[in-house]
């Protein structure tokens, strides 16, 4: 280990997330949810909330961390950290961001979190009416390309095309993420099941994805506590590690529009290279995956970039008896992710990744060491995160 | 299709959906402007012969400021396509299936354009076909603009 590394220096200690609602359909106002959703962390971490001195989020997040930090009457707030652009991107670099303060002396106790009321504060997933548009969106909304759907699609047919890759494939992506929500009750999708039928029958949004391979919309809140690693032990909870974390996104990732030189990616192959340097460890090490659905084909993309299988092995491996918990070879999205469990932007995915460590997911993977998270795919820049137990250090 | 037609549009989407305007920088003007002229133009750097879009203030390549703007025979190749089925837009409610095509030029060094591809909503897409722009006008809007479209060519 160097000591420019984050590995092993920062640990998870306390997770909550708030109910999670169909978009629109919170009663509690957003910056409400926010602060339910700390409180919840805290309670798990076993800390008083006046312990947080920082906090961290990504995707503009509108809860103010000055707003909370009086709020929530803390004595002193040393940092506030925004990860910029890249939206659900950023679910990852929220953590490193955070873990990173820590790990440097800006701070001791972070909570990083993603608050979110659609309902009050408009949709991801339907453009404004009307009026005029510049920049990127100018070259693609008069053609109807307006909304993430029909950003993204685009680059995962591209995919299709270069590998060879079935509709199948994404759809065990689909599969897997709602039959591990029917295990959570946490899920919005718990005891609404999915099956191959049922699937291949739903509308097209833009083909190639179905109803089924976009995220839902959400409302709800979801926080994580991060603490130094030696402090680790002082908390009541399995004691989870931060292995390796890495963001940004590849050359030209960001050339306006539709000009990434990677064009048919999810822009991690600068990322996951980075990512598995920090943590010592390897592809094959990773026994269980959170991957940001925003699309199932964003999936697809960016698990082959971290290096879990080749693309041109794609349709071999993505099948749901390889994707489920317990014993799948890579058990997919366990919570349910943002297609069942709940879009909280990706922040239930870091959740999640905390329970597999523990042991205590609702849909346990036998292999559960490491634990890898992906950030939203196909943005820039997107972010990764490895954690790990105490056996890993 | 012709102007008795009770489904004909004058355009290949309904009217209704944002209209683009160079940013207030004046970035991209000469793009826009060149597309009402019946005229693609692109970024062309002058010292090291990068082509360059969407433009930007620097050449990625060399980084000499204020890259040149050259026109394109407006002819690609398609490089990736979908049919988009859910209206993200009032407008587009009721319209129906629609196609979007990312146009890659290879005389310009391979940049990609986004445009719809005229004809039947429900033909069989090819990546890697021939196509040809077709420039589309809208002089009533306010203000006016004008697109690039595509159709292939056999």
């Amino acid at each position: 280990m160097t000591a420019n590394s984050l590995r092993g220096r920062v640990a998870l200690i306390g997770v909550g997330e708030t109910t999670y609602y169909k978009h629109g359909q919170s009663p509690d106002a957003e910056f409400k949810l926010a602060l339910k959703a700390i409180l919840a962390a805290c309670a798990d971490a076993g800390i008083d909330a006046r312990s947080i001195d920082g906090f961290s989020s990504y995707a503009n997040d509108r809860s103010d961390p000055s707003r909370l930090a009086a709020a929530l009457g803390l004595p002193q707030l040393r940092v506030a950290l925004m990860q910029w652009g890249g939206g659900g991107g950023g679910c990852a670099a929220a953590v490193a961001n955070g873990a990173a303060a820590i790990a440097a002396g800006l701070t001791e106790c972070v909570v990083v979190f993603r608050s979110l009321a659609q309902g009050q504060h408009g949709r991801f997933g339907q453009a404004a009416s009307g009026g005029t548009v510049s920049g990127d969106m100018a070259y693609q909304m008069p053609y109807g390309v307006l909304a993430p759907p029909q950003k993204f699609a685009m680059r995962v047919r591209r995919y299709m095309h270069e590998h060879g890759i079935r509709q199948e494939a994404l759809r065990a992506i689909a599969l897997a993420s709602y039959h591990h929500a029917q295990a959570n009750p946490r899920a919005v999708m718990y005891g609404k099941p999915l099956d191959a039928e049922r699937y291949d029958a739903s509308r097209w949004i833009v083909e190639p994805f179905h109803l089924y391979d976009c995220c839902m919309e959400n409302d709800g809140a979801a926080a994580v506590i991060l603490v130094a690693a030696e402090r680790a032990k002082d908390f009541p909870q399995k004691p989870v590690y931060l292995l390796g974390a890495a963001t940004g996104s590849d050359h030209r990732a960001g050339a306006q529009p539709h000009n990434a030189p990677l064009y048919a990616g999810a822009s991690f192959t600068t990322v996951a290279r980075d990512l598995y340097r920090m943590a010592g460890v390897h592809a094959a090490d990773v026994g269980v995956v959170q991957s940001y659905e925003n699309f199932t084909g964003g999936v697809l993309m960016a698990l082959a970039e971290h290096g879990l299988f080749q693309p041109d092995e794609a349709n071999e491996f993505l099948t749901m008896e390889n994707l489920t918990a317990p014993s799948g070879r890579l058990p997919l999205n366990t919570s349910g992710g943002n297609l069942a469990e709940c879009y909280m932007h990706g922040f239930e995915l870091v959740l999640e990744a905390v329970r597999q460590v523990r042991g205590t997911s609702t849909s346990q993977a036998a292999r559960n060491d490491v634990a890898l998270v992906v950030g939203g795919p196909m943005v820039t820049p997107v972010s990764s995160l490895l954690l790990g137990s105490e056996a890993t250090l | 299709m012709s102007a008795h037609d009770p489904h004909y549009l004058p355009t290949y989407l309904p009217a209704g959906l944002p209209v683009p305007v160079p940013e207030a920088d004046g970035l991209s003007a000469p793009y826009w402007e060149g597309l009402r002229r019946n005229e693609l133009l692109a970024q062309h750097c002058e010292h090291c012969g990068t082509w360059q879009f969407g433009p930007e203030w620097i050449c990625h390549a060399c980084h000499r400021f204020d890259p040149a703007w050259s026109p394109i025979a407006p002819r690609g190749i398609i490089y990736s396509w979908e049919r988009v089925w859910h209206p993200s837009h009032a407008s587009l409610r009721g319209h129906g299936p629609y196609l979007v095509v990312l146009v890659e030029l290879p005389q310009a060094g391979n940049i990609r354009m986004l445009g719809n591809l005229l004809g039947d909503p429900l033909q069989e897409v090819r990546i890697g076909a021939a196509v040809e722009g077709v420039f589309e006008h809208h002089p009533d809007s306010d203000p006016p603009y004008s697109l690039l479209q595509w159709k292939t060519t056999s």
